[in-house]
C-alpha cells in the first residue's frame, strides 16, 4: 500500500515546482514515469528477472520437496531431482487428501478468511462513507480514536477478548476468530477506504442526490463502484493477513476449528518435521492467496476517475 | 413546473458569516433567471439553498405550491447543471442520463424513451456508449444537460455550466441552452459571473453583491437604469466610466463641469430625474457609458465636448477603444471598490490622483485617433446616468422609484 502511495505523494508535494517547470514548457515528469519508462530498459528487465528467480528459489523448493517421499529428503536436496526426475511422486498429496486433518483444517481457513474479509470491507466502506460524507457531530473526534485504534497490537487484545468470548460462550468457535479478525482489521479499513472515498468529488454525490438518491443508494451506486480499486486492495490485505494467521488462530481457535497454520503447526516436532505432510500442505495453503492476488490484481489499475469532472 | 419564490430567504455559516441576506425574489413559471454578481457574492450558496444542498437558515423558498425549506434535495423535483458537469465516471452516457430515472422507478421503455430523446435533443446519439472520459468538454456539458432535461423536473438550476468551456464553445452552448430552456419552457436559476451571460439569457437579471440582492430587472432595464453604482459598474463592456461632476443651472439647460471642463446638458435630464433638482451645484457621480461617447469628429453631436489625450488605442476591428484620462476625482464608494476587487485591480487610489480619471471611450473605426493623438470626445448627453456621489444610489425622481 505504501508503495502505491508513495510516488503519488512524490509527486504531489513537487506540484509547484512541477508547475514551474511545466511554465517553462517542460513536461511534467513524476516519479512514476521514471520509474515505469525505466522498466523498458534491457538490463533493468534482466536485473528484475534475476531478482524474481531468486524469490522463487524457496517456493520451488517448497513445491518439489512436497513432490518427493521424506525418505528422499532425508537423505539428497530437492536439486538432485533435476538430475534424478524419478523422485516425483504425488503420493504425499494422495496422503493428504486421504487424511481429513489438513482438508478440514484448509476449510476452517476458508470459513475463517471469507467472512473476515467481506465484514471488514462492508463495514469498513459503510463506516469510511459516514467518516467521509455524512456530517454527523463528533465525525471527527470519532474518526480519530479510530484512526488511534491502528496501533494497537493484537497481543493486547488476546487475553481479554479470550474472558470475553469466554462469557460469550463462543471460546474456541470460528465465530470467535472471525470477530476478532474483523476488530482489527476495522480500523485500517475505515482509515484506507475514508481517505480514498473523500478524494470523490463533492458535486458528484451531490448530483446524485440531486437526481433522487438517498444515502444508501449513493453508497451503493457511485461510492462503491469509485471506490472500487481502494476496495478491491483493501480486500485482499485483509485476506492475505487473515489467511497467513497463526497468532489469532492459535489463541482462539479450538482444535477441531484450527485453520491451516495451526494444523502445520501441529505436525512440527522437536527433531525434525513431517515432512511429508508440511510441505504439501504449505503449498497447497500458498495457492489460495496466489489465486486471489491474480484475480483482484486489475482493479488495482488506476485512473477510474478520469473525466468525471472537468 | 413551477414557479420558484424565495421570500426573505437567508443564509447564516456556524462561524456567524452571513453569505445570503434577506433575499426576496419571484420566479415565473418558464422563466429564465440569472442571477449574477462577483466571486463571493452568495449566488451560488442561494442557488444551493434552492437545490436543497444548502439549508436555509432564515425565510421560507417555495418551489410550486410547496414551502420545501424541508424537504431534502431528491424530494423537491429541482434538477442541477453543476460547474464541474459531475457525471458518473463509471457509467456510460446513457447511464448518465439515466441515473436520475432509474432511482425513480421509472419503467424501461419510458427510461429508453426519455434518454433518446434528450440525446436527440443534445446531438449525443452517437456518444450513448461512451465513458465521459472518452468525450470532449463540450460534450461532457451535453450530458450534463441531459441529465437534467429527462428528469422533465419543476426547475433547472444551473451552477455557472459554461464556465469550464473555451470563449467559443462557450458562445456556442450558450445559445443553445437559450434554445432549449425555450422549447422546454421550464423555470431556469442560472448562476454565472459573467455579465455576457447574463444579459444574454435571463429573462430577467438578478445582481447581488455580498449576499445582497441590488437590483432584478430585464437586461435592457438593468443596462438602462441601473439601481446603483454596483450594477452599472457590473453591467456593460468594458464598463462605465465613473467620474465625479457637479450640475449646475444654465437657463433651462444645465451645465455639467468635470474638473476643468464643462459641457452643456439638455434640461430635459431634470424631466427624467427630477430628484437631480436636490443635487445642483454639489459632487454627484456620472456615469458615461464608452459607447455613449464618440470621435467628435466623425460626430454630429458638436455641443457637448471632452477635451483629452489618447493614451492607448485597442482596434476590435468593429470599434475603436480609446483611453483617456480626464483631470476630475475618481469616484470611490464601497461599490467601485468591490468592482475593482472583482477584476483583480490591486489598489484602488482614495480620492482624486494627480492624472485624474482615466475613460474608456468606444470610437467608430472611421476614427482615425493614433495614441498620442489630441481627441475631441462627444458625449450623449442624453444617456448620462447620476448617482449619488456617497451612497451610491442612482438619482431618479420619486415617481420613478
Amino acid at each position: 500500500m505504501t508503495a502505491t502511495t508513495a510516488p503519488a505523494d512524490a509527486s504531489s508535494s513537487g506540484s509547484q515546482e512541477q508547475q514551474a517547470r511545466q511554465a517553462m514548457g517542460a513536461p511534467k515528469r513524476s516519479a512514476i514515469y521514471y520509474v515505469v519508462s525505466a522498466l523498458g530498459n534491457g538490463l533493468v528487465q534482466a536485473f528484475l528477472i534475476i531478482v524474481a528467480l531468486l524469490w522463487l528459489v524457496p517456493t520451488v523448493g517448497l513445491l518439489i520437496t512436497s513432490l518427493r517421499t521424506s525418505q528422499d529428503y532425508s537423505e539428497s536436496g530437492w536439486w538432485t531431482v533435476f538430475t534424478e526426475p524419478a523422485q516425483i511422486t504425488f503420493r504425499n498429496y494422495q496422503n493428504i487428501l486421504e487424511s481429513d486433518r489438513i482438508i478440514d483444517s484448509l476449510w476452517n481457513t476458508v470459513l475463517i478468511s471469507v467472512p473476515s474479509t467481506v465484514l471488514v470491507v462492508l463495514i469498513g466502506a459503510a463506516a469510511a462513507y459516514a467518516f467521509a460524507w455524512i456530517d454527523f457531530p463528533g465525525r471527527d473526534w470519532l474518526f480519530i480514536v479510530v484512526v488511534g485504534l491502528i496501533v494497537v497490537p493484537v497481543q493486547v487484545g488476546l487475553l481479554p477478548d479470550a474472558w470475553l468470548f469466554g462469557k460469550m460462550g463462543i471460546y474456541g468457535d470460528i465465530t470467535a476468530v472471525v470477530l476478532f479478525h474483523v476488530a482489527f482489521g476495522l480500523p485500517f479499513a475505515i482509515f484506507l477506504l475514508r481517505n480514498f472515498f473523500i478524494g470523490i468529488p463533492r458535486d458528484l454525490l451531490e448530483a446524485a442526490r440531486m437526481d433522487g438518491g438517498r444515502e444508501l443508494t449513493i453508497f451503493r451506486k457511485v461510492v462503491l463502484p469509485l471506490g472500487w480499486p481502494a476496495i478491491a486492495s483493501l480486500a485482499i490485505f485483509q485476506f492475505l493477513w487473515v489467511w497467513n494467521d497463526l497468532l489469532v488462530a492459535l489463541s482462539f481457535a479450538s482444535s477441531e476449528n484450527a485453520p491451516i497454520t495451526y494444523a502445520l503447526r501441529e505436525q512440527t516436532r522437536s527433531f525434525g518435521a513431517n515432512i511429508d505432510i508440511i510441505a504439501p500442505g504449505a503449498f497447497l495453503s500458498m495457492i489460495v492467496p496466489l489465486v486471489v492476488f491474480f484475480a483482484f490484481q486489475r482493479y488495482f489499475v488506476q485512473g477510474v476517475l478520469a473525466g468525471s469532472v472537468k | 413546473m413551477a414557479e420558484v419564490v424565495l421570500e426573505g430567504v437567508g443564509k447564516v455559516y456556524a462561524d456567524g458569516t452571513r453569505a445570503v441576506n434577506n433575499l426576496n425574489l419571484h420566479i415565473a413559471d418558464g422563466e429564465f433567471l440569472v442571477l449574477v454578481g462577483p466571486s463571493g457574492c452568495g449566488k451560488t450558496t442561494a442557488l444551493r439553498m434552492i437545490a436543497g444542498l444548502e439549508e436555509i437558515s432564515e425565510g421560507t423558498l417555495r418551489i410550486g405550491d410547496r414551502v420545501v425549506n424541508q424537504v431534502p434535495a431528491r424530494d423537491r423535483d429541482v434538477a442541477m447543471v453543476f460547474q464541474s458537469y459531475a457525471l458518473y465516471p463509471h457509467l456510460d452516457v446513457y447511464e448518465n442520463i439515466a441515473f436520475g430515472l432509474r432511482l425513480r422507478k421509472l419503467n424501461k421503455d419510458e427510461i429508453d424513451r426519455r434518454v433518446k430523446q434528450a440525446a436527440r435533443t443534445l446531438g449525443l446519439e452517437e456518444y450513448l456508449h461512451r465513458k465521459p472520459r472518452a468525450l470532449s468538454g463540450g460534450q461532457r456539458q451535453r450530458v450534463a444537460m441531459g441529465r437534467a432535461i429527462v428528469r422533465e423536473p419543476a426547475a433547472f438550476l444551473m451552477d455557472e455550466p459554461l464556465s469550464n468551456l473555451d470563449a467559443k464553445l462557450r458562445v456556442q452552448m450558450r445559445a443553445e441552452i437559450a434554445r432549449i430552456q425555450r422549447d422546454l419552457q421550464v423555470t431556469t436559476i442560472y448562476v454565472t459571473h459573467d455579465q455576457t451571460e447574463a444579459m444574454t439569457l435571463g429573462d430577467r437579471v438578478a445582481v447581488m453583491r455580498k449576499g445582497v440582492l441590488q437590483q432584478v430587472a430585464p437586461p435592457q432595464v438593468l443596462y438602462d437604469r441601473p439601481a446603483n453604482l454596483f450594477v452599472a459598474g457590473f453591467i456593460g463592456s468594458p464598463a462605465m466610466n465613473l467620474v465625479q461632476g457637479v450640475f449646475s443651472r444654465n437657463g433651462d439647460d444645465l451645465t455639467l463641469t468635470l474638473g476643468d471642463q464643462s459641457i452643456p446638458v439638455p434640461g430635459k435630464l431634470l424631466e427624467e430625474r427630477p430628484a437631480l433638482r436636490g443635487y445642483l451645484d454639489r459632487p454627484v457621480a456620472v456615469g458615461i457609458r464608452p459607447e455613449d461617447m464618440e470621435d467628435a469628429s466623425i460626430s454630429s453631436n458638436k455641443s457637448a465636448i471632452l477635451q483629452s489625450t489618447a493614451d492607448l488605442v485597442e482596434a476590435l476591428g468593429s470599434d475603436l477603444l480609446v483611453h483617456f484620462s480626464l483631470n476630475v476625482p475618481q469616484v470611490v464608494t464601497e461599490d467601485t471598490r468591490e468592482l475593482a476587487a472583482d477584476i483583480g485591480a490591486d489598489e484602488v487610489p482614495s480620492g482624486s490622483t494627480s492624472r485624474g480619471t482615466d475613460l474608456v471611450a468606444r470610437f467608430n473605426p472611421r476614427s482615425r485617433v493614433r495614441e498620442g493623438d489630441t481627441i475631441s470626445v462627444a458625449v450623449d448627453t442624453e444617456r448620462i446616468h447620476v448617482f449619488d456621489a456617497e451612497t451610491g444610489v442612482s438619482i431618479w425622481g420619486d415617481s420613478d422609484r
